[in-house]
This record gives structure tokens, C-alpha cells and sequence, in this order.
């Protein structure tokens, strides 16, 4: 893990009416990281995630790409910025098969006539890929062709997971992607997001499951009041602490520099 | 100037008092659009000016519906209508208001359809459908002369009384054992091979007649519940090569269904006669604001027969006094 | 995946099943004839259907398909029989209009956010009475030769089949190749499917929507056509029963009313079932009121086996 930022934010500002949901927060994101984000309600961690993917404008601060001043102004921005986005809703069409899934939007088309005037889909081409891509990240289906809703639910988000990182060129950011699933198919979402990270992919990950995040994370960002206030190394720091800082019960100032990353 | 102001509210008191004297008569048909009923206002309109009476008019928005109809019901009686008419498109549904009119005072006939029951209006102004039904009957046995029949029957829909009235006359007329009047079923007989629904319209007319040609290639006669089911069935003739030797007769007597009998492809129709209707509503209406008297029962507005070739025995019109007649785009 | 084939294959094996009973109660019904006669009866309805599938395919409805394809048929024969338009044009403009009500009705649904059955309730009557009033209820006739061609019929081994059934089938394999084997068929079964997580994949769901509504307009013009050559008339009370009965086909043919699932040729089983019963049942001589009830039954039928292959498809999900 080299100490590289491919994704920042300084200063944002974000105002819905007279409530300051950011307040001048700062963010960063090294390479092949996963970065681990912790808050109460209110703290900020959605507005956060949405102003990164382009879900909405901040009022005011910047956000570089790999040290590059970026503007989004619509989720489409971010994704060619290569920042993909895992959402709570899971964004899966049930009816539709596993691949379809994971190339929708995004579909291959067959090449020549077919392909440019039929506008011909090139089924064997997204089949190929996508076997090739689940099976490079260990998750386990009976058929591809499958429609995803006899899938189970660690299933269901193995697919959503392998398609942000399918398509994401540095970033994958997901909210929630533990919650709702039991323990054995937690463990394995986890297992997946260690493995996307080591396919040099950073990844974003906002929970409210303490074991998960101090499980995988390699940072973690604590929000708070709309700011960060603390960046914790999870090697370091107990999961108590960690909460009482999430909650103001504790200062970052009153943790042990080990603590602190 | 107050002589002025006196002068003015005077001359609008007048005015209002002459209009006040004019007799105002209601018409609701089923809807606005349909040529028999368009024929049906304007024969109201021309009736009710030539007696001194003003007319208004109002409808239902489709066949069956009856919120328009009691709507245009309760403005009228708010106008000060003396005589409402009424073809009434829910012979039930319409009872409770045109009990309400009546109950101040209003006459209330119906027109073309009856209420149900028969009684709830004042009078009843109609075609007798059984006998249109016996007319055409009469007129295809006699044209298919000492041939064998095998009769197909386009009707309406199952329950309705027009539909089962035509069809149970067309029967009588026939010469076949038949139905009285007052009954709703289809009768059957040996000689009907098929019964098929065309619920009016020519589309649906024109797939019924195809199924039936499908069942028996050989019918020769053919009754059809109004001219738009004719016309359909007449397609489905043709593209059979069946248009000249099948006898096909209906009901109505619109100018297209006139001209479709001119052509040849109906051979006679039963003509009815909406004007007459409208006629002798507003006579009646008339007759009961000048001397109180109501009109009551069933008063047939006479069918005729249009048929461009005579047949022994029955008698017809032709088709030219039928187009004189007719409703619709002449 | 079973229980998905039981789904789709259903409707089929039940319009086998009910050729086989008819065959068996009417020797006249197996002709090669009648059964290009049930072809003519079923294709404007089957056209119709094309359009209500893609609808029905994003878990809308379009309840004014049949009154605004008998608007079409209206502007087409009354420009071409009253002001003498060529007939090219007038087919052009009586497609344009259904084309028009389509983009309105996508129009509502999608930047007003009004439910589709709403929107096409009202369409419908504003389709209804624009229809009454253009042609003054009255039927347009003596319609130029070439508005009724697809009328016509050809030989083909011993019966007779009209052009305007291949212009349908034809239709049909367009449709079915668009929905299979295109991403924008396959994002009409996302935004069916679930509207919210197509719009996060970064679909354009209103575009996907605002297209379906405008082709099913253009298929409801295509339909008029086809109505006006089998008729050969103009009539303002056609498409009245073709209303209801083309969402008839479209349901007993399998496709789910929730939007996402179905096939575009189920539809075509799904008119041909409703037309071998009304075919049938005369045959038999059996009263029309009894076509009703099979339909009515059919329906519910149909619903019945979607959801229960639905159920068993997602119980045979499980770990690996």
C-alpha cells in the first residue's frame, strides 16, 4: 500500500436549506486501500459518498482524482473518472440473469454489421467475461445464466460487488454492503472486498457493522457533525474507542498517537 | 335617469316573462354523435319550433352512460323543461330521476329503448323491433323462394332486448316457430345452423360471419342485428364468393345501410324512423302543456320495409323514398 | 429454470391443448383454411399487443391502445377518401397521430410521474371522442385501393393467407429480436424489473420509458392499417373490444403485469388462444357468452401460473 491519494476532498461544504450536513470536511483515499467509514446518524457519511460519486454538488471545496481537480455534476461523471458506486438499494434487476447484471448499461455489442446497424448483443462475449471475472473473485453460482433473484441474499450482493469492480478503474465506494446479509454471507462479502482491493481497486466502505469494518479495513475515517475528526488505524485502536470518538464521548486528542493513522 | 333605470328593468321584465311563456321541452339521447340520434334532435328542433316551443338538448358522453344522462336530466328541470324525452342508455339506472321529474310535474317519455320497467315513464315512443325483425323475415323467405334455408343469425349480445326482439321477429317472419315479443333469449330452429355475436359493430360482425361461413360453407340466409354488422358480414361474404347467392337482410335504415341495400349488398332493410319519434314527442309534450293531458302506453313509430327488388307478396319501399328517410350523411 | 419454462411454455401447451379439444369437436376447425381465417381474426388484435407488451413489460398499461388505433384508422381513411391525400400520406399521418398519443402518454408518465392507468383512462376518452367527433360517427367508406392491400390474400398450399398477417408476424420477430438481443430491450426489463436500481446503473429509465410508450403508439397505427385492410372501411367504433382483449393477450400469453418478465411472442399465443375459442366455440355451436367465461378464466389462469412459477423459481435459489 503505497501512500499515493487517488481519491481527496478538502473543505467541502454542503447545505440542504439551514441544515449543514457537510461542514468543511476533509477526505483521502490511498491506492489499493480500503478505507473504512464510521459515524452516527447525521454525521455526514452519505452526503459524503454522494458528493464523491457524483450523486450531488457540494456548495463549496474541491475533489481531486490522483491529484487532479475534479467537477461532477452527474453520477455518470464520476463513474468515467472510474469511481464506481455500490448502493444500499441494491441495483440488480431480479428477473434479469447474472450476466445481463453485470454488463447492464454497459452491454457488449457483437462486432461489424450485426453489432453497429443491429446493434446485435454479443452474448458469448459477456458470458466469457463474466465467468472469467466471478470466478477470479471466488464467488460461486450454478449458472451464470441464472436469474438473480434465486440467488441468495450474499449471493445477490456478490453480483453488485463484481460489477462495480468490473468496471471501476480506482475507486469502488459501497454503503452498507453487510447489512441485511447473515453472518457466513458477510464473512464472504468481505472475503470479496479484500479481493477487489488487491486487484488494485481502493475501496470506500461506510458500515455500521464495527466487526466488519475493523475486520477489513485498513483506515478508517470517523464523521462527525459533518467533519472529520479522526483518521484510526483499526490494528491500533480498540472498537470501543473507536465508537466513543464516533460519538464525542471521547476527543481524537485523547487517543494514543498508535492509534491514529 | 331612475326613469331611464325603470325603463330598462321593464323592457328585460318583459322579455323575461315573454321567454317565460315559451314552453320549454327537454331531448336526451343516448349520445350526440350517433346520425340516429343527430336525425332525432333535429326533427325535435324543427317540430318544436313550428309549435312555438324551445328545445334543448342534451346526451349521455357514450352508449351506457347514464351519469350524463341524469345530469343533463337535472339541468333541464332547473331550465324549467315542462316535457323531457328521453332514450334512456341504462333502462334501470335512469328510474330514480325520471321519477323525481315526474313527481314535479314533468311529463317524461321515452323514446326509441323503454325504461325498466315500462311503466316508470309517462309514455313510450318507439319502434316495435319484433315487428322489423318479422318484415325482414317475410321478405327472405319469399326472396329464397322453395330453396332449403340454413339461416345464420348475426345478433347482438346475449340479454338484450332489442337484440332478442329482432332476432326472435326475424324468426316469426320466417315462418319459422319463434319467441313472443316480451321475451330477452335467442330463440332457436332447425333451420338457424349458426348464431354468432356481433355486438353491432362491423369488425366483430365480420369475424362472426367468417366463423359461421366456417362452420357451414352452404347458409343462404343471412339476419343481421343492424346495418354496421351487415357490412361486415358482407366482407366476409364477398371474400367467400358468396355475396350473390346469400340473402342478407337487417334493421335500421341509415343512409349508408340504404345505399348498401341500392348496391345490392343488403338485400332489404327494415327502416325505422327516429324524426317520427321526435315528432310525436314533442306533439305529445305540446298537447300536455296546453291542456294537461298526458299520453300513455306504447305508440309504435312505424318500421318500413326498404328493399331494391320487389318480392311477391311482401310489401316494400324503394330505395329511393328510403334514402329520403334515412339518418345520416345522405 | 424449470419452473421459468413452465411459465413460458404454458400459454402454448394451453392454445395446443385447445386446438387438439376443438379438432376434436368440429372437423371443420383443423382446416388449413380456417385456421388462416383465425390468422386474419387474431392480427390486429396481435399488433395491438406488440405495443401492450412493451408497455406492460415496464409494470404499466396502456388502456387507450384500441381507441387510439381506431383514431388512426379514422385520419387515414378520411384524409385519403375526403381530401384525396395520396395513400402513403395518409397511412404516414394516421400513424403520426397514434404516434403522437403515445409520446403523450410517455410524456405524463414520465415528467408528471402519473400512474399509466391513469393517464391512459384519460387518453382513452380523449382518443374516444376526438374519433366520434372527427368522423361524426360515421363509418368512412369506398377507402382506395391501397389502404386495403394488406387485405388481400395469396395462396399458399391450399388456403389463402392475408399479406397483413405476415406484415404481423413479421412485426412480431422485429419485436422479439429488439427485446433479446438489443441492451435496449434488455434495459425495458430493467426499468420494468426495478425502475430505481436501472436509474443507479445509469440508465436512462424516462428515455426507456418515453421510447416504449412512443413505439406502442406507432404499433397501435400499424394495427390501424392492418384494421382498415380487413375491413376495408373506416370505422370510429373499431378498436372497442380490441381494447381490452389485446391486455387479455398479453396476460394469458404469461407476460407479468408487475413489470420485468415476459416475452413479446407470448403475446401472439396469447391472441391466438383468445381467437381459436371465439373460432372454436362457433364451431360448436356454443353461445358467445360462454367465450367470456373461458376468457375470464383464462386470465386469472394465467396470472395464477406466473406467480406460482415466480414462487418455485426463487425457492430453488440456495448457497453454494
Amino acid at each position: 500500500m503505497t501512500d499515493r491519494l487517488v481519491l481527496e476532498a478538502r473543505g467541502i461544504v454542503k447545505h440542504f436549506g439551514h441544515v449543514t450536513a457537510l461542514d468543511g470536511t476533509d477526505f483521502e483515499l490511498r491506492v489499493s486501500e480500503i478505507l473504512g467509514i464510521i459515524g452516527d446518524n447525521g454525521a455526514g457519511k452519505s452526503t459524503l459518498i454522494k458528493a464523491l460519486s457524483g450523486a450531488l454538488v457540494p456548495d463549496r471545496g474541491e475533489i481531486l482524482v490522483d491529484g487532479v481537480r475534479v467537477h461532477f455534476r452527474a453520477p455518470s461523471d464520476a463513474r468515467r473518472a472510474g469511481i464506481e458506486t455500490l448502493y444500499q438499494e441494491l441495483a440488480v434487476a431480479p428477473a434479469l440473469s447474472i450476466v445481463e447484471n453485470l454488463f447492464l448499461g454497459r452491454e457488449l455489442r457483437r462486432r461489424g454489421f450485426l453489432g453497429r446497424v443491429l446493434r446485435m448483443l454479443d452474448r458469448r462475449r459477456m458470458l466469457e467475461e463474466s465467468s472469467a471475472f466471478m470466478k477470479e473473485l471466488g464467488i460461486g453460482v450454478r449458472s451464470m445464466k441464472q436469474a438473480v433473484e434465486t440467488l441468495s441474499g450474499g449471493q445477490r450482493q456478490g453480483v453488485a460487488v463484481a460489477r462495480s469492480a468490473a468496471f471501476a478503474r480506482h475507486v469502488v465506494i459501497m454503503d452498507e454492503p453487510t447489512a441485511a446479509l447473515g453472518v457466513k454471507e458477510g464473512k464472504l462479502v468481505l472475503d470479496l472486498i479484500r479481493r477487489v482491493r488487491d486487484r488494485g481497486l481502493s475501496v470506500v466502505l461506510i458500515s455500521h457493522n464495527m466487526p466488519h469494518v475493523f475486520e477489513v479495513a485498513d483506515r478508517i475515517h470517523v464523521a462527525r457533525l459533518g467533519r472529520r475528526v479522526a483518521m484510526l488505524d483499526p490494528k491500533g485502536v480498540s472498537m470501543s474507542d473507536a465508537v466513543a470518538v464516533m460519538t464525542g464521548a471521547m476527543i481524537p486528542e485523547q487517543l494514543p498517537p498508535h492509534t491514529l493513522s | 335617469m331612475i326613469l331611464r333605470a325603470v325603463h330598462v328593468f321593464a323592457l328585460i321584465g318583459l322579455s323575461s316573462v315573454a321567454a317565460a311563456q315559451q314552453p320549454v321541452i327537454g331531448l336526451i339521447t343516448k349520445t350526440s354523435t350517433n346520425p340516429f340520434f343527430v336525425k332525432m334532435r333535429e326533427g325535435a328542433e324543427a317540430a318544436a319550433k313550428t309549435s312555438g316551443a324551445r328545445l334543448i338538448s342534451g346526451s349521455g358522453k357514450n352508449d351506457g352512460d347514464n351519469v350524463g344522462q341524469v345530469t343533463a336530466l337535472e339541468n333541464m328541470i332547473a331550465a324549467g323543461a315542462k316535457v323531457i324525452l328521453i332514450t334512456p342508455n341504462d333502462s334501470k339506472a335512469i328510474v330514480p330521476s325520471i321519477s323525481k321529474a315526474r313527481a314535479k310535474g314533468i311529463l317524461v317519455i321515452a323514446l326509441d329503448s323503454p325504461t325498466d320497467p315500462v311503466n316508470a315513464s309517462d309514455a313510450l315512443f318507439a319502434t316495435d323491433n319484433y315487428r322489423a325483425g318479422t318484415l325482414i323475415g317475410r321478405y327472405a323467405r319469399a326472396a329464397l323462394g322453395a330453396k332449403v334455408a340454413r339461416i345464420a343469425t348475426i345478433d347482438l349480445f346475449p340479454g338484450h332486448p332489442v337484440g332478442a326482439q329482432r332476432h326472435n321477429g326475424f324468426l316469426k317472419g320466417f315462418g319459422l316457430r319463434a319467441p313472443e315479443a316480451a321475451v330477452n333469449t335467442l330463440g332457436t330452429a332447425s333451420d338457424v345452423v349458426c348464431m354468432a355475436d356481433s355486438y353491432g359493430d362491423q369488425t366483430r360482425g365480420q369475424t362472426a360471419m367468417e366463423n359461421c361461413l366456417q362452420k357451414n360453407p352452404d347458409i343462404n340466409v343471412v339476419y343481421t342485428i343492424n346495418e354496421p354488422s351487415a357490412a361486415g358480414a358482407y366482407k366476409a361474404l364477398k371474400a367467400k364468393g358468396k355475396e350473390k347467392s346469400v340473402i342478407l337482410v337487417s334493421v335500421d335504415g341509415g343512409c349508408q345501410g340504404v345505399r348498401d341495400v341500392a348496391s345490392g349488398a343488403i338485400a332489404a332493410t327494415a327502416q325505422q324512423y327516429p324524426v317520427k319519434m321526435a315528432e310525436l314527442g314533442v306533439a305529445a309534450g305540446m298537447a300536455f302543456i296546453r291542456t294537461g293531458k298526458k299520453p300513455s302506453g306504447y305508440t309504435d313509430t312505424g318500421v318500413s320495409l326498404i328493399a331494391a327488388t320487389k318480392v311477391r307478396g311482401v310489401e316494400s319501399k324503394d330505395v329511393t323514398t328510403g334514402i329520403e328517410l334515412c339518418f345520416g350523411r345522405k | 429454470m424449470r419452473a421459468r419454462l413452465l411459465g413460458t411454455l404454458g400459454p402454448l401447451l394451453a392454445l395446443i391443448a385447445a386446438c387438439l379439444f376443438f379438432a376434436m369437436r368440429s372437423d371443420r376447425f383443423l382446416t388449413a383454411d380456417n385456421l388462416s381465417i383465425v390468422l386474419q381474426q387474431v392480427m390486429v388484435v396481435g399488433v395491438i399487443a406488440i405495443g401492450q407488451t412493451l408497455v406492460i413489460l415496464t409494470a404499466g398499461v396502456d388502456l387507450s391502445c384500441g381507441m387510439v388505433m381506431s383514431l388512426g384508422g379514422i385520419v387515414m381513411t378520411k384524409l385519403a377518401v375526403e381530401q384525396q391525400v395520396p395513400v402513403a400520406v395518409a397511412i404516414a399521418a394516421g400513424i403520426a397521430a397514434t404516434a403522437l398519443f403515445g409520446a403523450i402518454n410517455g410524456l405524463l408518465v414520465t415528467h408528471l410521474r402519473l400512474p399509466p392507468f391513469i393517464v391512459t383512462l384519460g387518453t382513452l376518452n380523449i382518443a374516444f371522442a376526438i374519433t366520434q367527433l372527427y368522423s361524426n360517427a360515421q363509418t368512412v367508406t369506398d377507402v382506395p385501393a391501397g389502404l386495403t392491400t394488406l387485405g388481400n390474400a395469396f395462396q399458399l398450399g391450399g388456403s389463402s393467407v392475408v399479406y397483413g398477417a405476415l406484415i404481423m408476424l413479421a412485426l412480431y420477430a422485429v419485436a422479439a429480436f429488439a427485446l433479446s438481443q438489443t441492451a435496449a430491450g434488455r434495459h425495458v426489463y430493467a426499468v420494468g424489473n426495478n425502475p430505481e436500481g436501472a436509474r443507479l446503473t445509469g440508465i436512462a429509465t424516462q428515455r426507456v420509458l418515453l421510447g416504449v410508450y412512443l413505439l406502442a403508439g406507432v404499433c397501435y397505427g400499424l394495427a390501424a392499417l392492418l384494421s382498415v385492410a380487413r375491413t376495408g372501411v373506416g370505422d370510429p367504433n373499431a378498436g372497442q373490444a380490441e381494447n381490452l382483449e389485446a391486455i387479455t393477450a398479453v396476460v394469458v400469453g404469461g407476460t407479468s403485469l408487475f413489470g420485468g418478465r415476459g416475452f413479446v411472442l407470448s403475446s401472439l399465443v396469447g391472441a391466438l388462444i383468445v381467437g381459436v375459442f371465439r373460432n372454436g366455440l362457433t364451431l360448436m355451436g356454443v353461445s358467445s357468452v360462454y367465450q367470456m367465461l373461458v376468457s375470464g378464466v383464462l386470465v386469472i389462469l394465467a396470472v395464477a401460473t406466473d406467480q406460482f412459477s415466480r414462487r418455485l423459481a426463487q425457492r430453488g435459489g440456495g448457497e453454494t
